[in-house]
């Protein structure tokens, strides 16, 4: 083997051996790399009990009850699958609607309520004018979105 | 469209104009300091190759 | 090919190579970078969620881009340096670790500014986003190195290894989206089944990533151009062009 195709083999070995390292710490370490748990993850009691974290999914629509004279606010979230209720009193983002997308940051509390102290938005990766999704809506009866 | 609403960019101006304007700062930051190493750069050798014997480099 | 290698890998021949290129990048920048940004922002229909908001991804997604595209360079540049013994690809290599960090700090910037009217939070601990502030950590703890280092061999061997190390990062910043659930959302452009964007919004932002990297090209040539003159000084041919100037 000449010098050169040593240090090609040095190049190959440390981009496979860090490659493979990677992999298996990420791996291992898959759980706190979600950013968010879904709605099916919090029903099937995956996410760790009286500690905080993160819901995600689509805001249900006809559910965003507001108290009177009041900030709070409940919804429903879903993964098309499960459904948590979510309970918020702050500042919604700009993007807070029905049908969108939401990360919800709080504790479940026993009724199975989660108290979200910090809501944010989601959005998907599409981009259209209004006009577009406008006739899309009436083609297919439903958002767009996600 | 009247530049008002341009300015505007219905109310999201303030972060839709600081976004521009932080990336014309790191193009324009980009061009200055590349083109200024190789000038100073040049000038260094200029001033080394100025100060030494006439035979020098090897 | 080989040929064609061997000569452009001769400095004097790159550097002059490199004063007929620059301003042909250069040129070429500027003239797809102000009519894509004048049309994406000016010209480009408002999205349906984001209303003019969304404007911000004609500098977001270009340096976000650019940010991964410039350390692929700067490894592949780094690895053929170490390999074939080339001066020159560590020399490239070195002009690319600046320009990539601040296209880094951009991407990271823009997106922050993005996310406080949209999202709700300038910045989350999302697998997207962290693993792109690790990347501006790899580009300055690659300057950092070499900064440490005096002697140019012994800098340009370790700085390599450490640019080739983190190459495994590249990938994780593109595919975290896909692989955890994320606060930010997947991709527009590289996704299964083409784009999900109009043509009217696209062109710009094409335009505008094109640009980017012509503008990469002249910034890094310019850069590597300054790196030859300090490694080259004691060679006649610099002497030579210095002082007949």
């Amino acid at each position: 083997m000449t010098a050169r195709q040593q240090r090609m083999l040095i190049v190959v070995l440390v981009l496979a051996g860090v490659g493979v390292a990677t992999t298996f710490g990420l791996r291992a370490f898959q759980e706190n790399l979600l950013y968010y748990y879904t709605p099916t993850q919090v029903q099937a009691g995956e996410p760790p009990l009286n500690r905080k974290f993160r819901v995600g999914g689509l805001v249900v629509p006809g559910t965003v009850g507001n108290e009177p004279g009041k900030l709070e606010k409940t919804f429903d979230l879903t993964d098309n699958g499960a459904m948590v209720t979510v309970h918020f009193a702050g500042i919604l983002p700009d993007l807070f609607r029905e049908g969108q997308g939401i990360i919800a940051h709080g504790k479940l509390n026993d009724e199975g309520v989660f108290y979200a102290e910090e809501v944010l938005a989601k959005h998907d990766e599409n981009y259209m004018p209004p006009e577009v999704a406008e006739s899309l809506k009436q083609i297919h009866g439903e958002e767009p979105s996600q | 469209m009247n530049l008002m609403e341009f300015i505007d960019m219905g109310g999201y101006g303030a972060y839709v104009w600081s976004s521009v304007g932080l990336a014309l700062t790191v193009l324009i930051l980009n061009v200055v300091t590349a083109r200024r190493a190789v000038k100073v750069e040049l000038e260094r050798l200029k001033r080394r190759y100025g100060n030494e014997p006439t035979q020098g480099a090897s | 090919m080989w040929t064609w290698f061997h000569k452009l890998s001769s400095p004097p021949h790159f550097y002059r190579l490199s004063g007929t290129m620059i301003p042909w990048f250069g040129w070429l920048a500027a003239a797809l970078i102000i009519p894509s940004l004048y049309a994406g922002l000016a010209l480009a229909p408002a999205d349906y969620q984001q209303g003019d908001g969304f404007r911000i991804i004609y500098v977001h997604v270009p340096s976000a881009m650019l940010s991964l595209f410039v350390y692929m360079f700067m490894a592949t540049a780094a690895a053929i340096g170490m390999i074939w013994r080339m001066k020159l690809a560590h020399a490239v290599a070195v002009a690319c670790a600046p320009i990539g960090a601040s296209f880094t700090f951009l991407a990271l910037a823009t997106g922050s500014i993005w996310g406080k009217p949209m999202w709700g939070t300038w910045w989350a601990w999302d697998a997207r986003l962290t693993a792109e502030l690790i990347l501006l950590f790899l580009y300055l703890g690659y300057m950092g190195l070499r900064a440490a280092i005096d002697d140019t061999n012994r800098a340009d061997r370790a700085s390599a290894i450490l640019a080739l190390v983190g190459v495994v990062n590249v990938p994780i910043v593109h595919y975290s989206v896909t692989w955890w659930n994320s606060l930010h959302q997947a991709s527009t452009l590289l996704k299964k089944g083409g784009p999900s964007i109009p043509p009217d919004m696209a062109i710009p932002l094409y335009g505008m990533i094109l640009g980017f990297l012509c503008f990469f090209g002249a910034v890094s040539l310019t850069r590597v151009k300054r790196e030859v003159l300090v490694r080259e000084q004691n060679s006649k041919w610099v002497k030579d062009m210095v002082t007949s100037k």
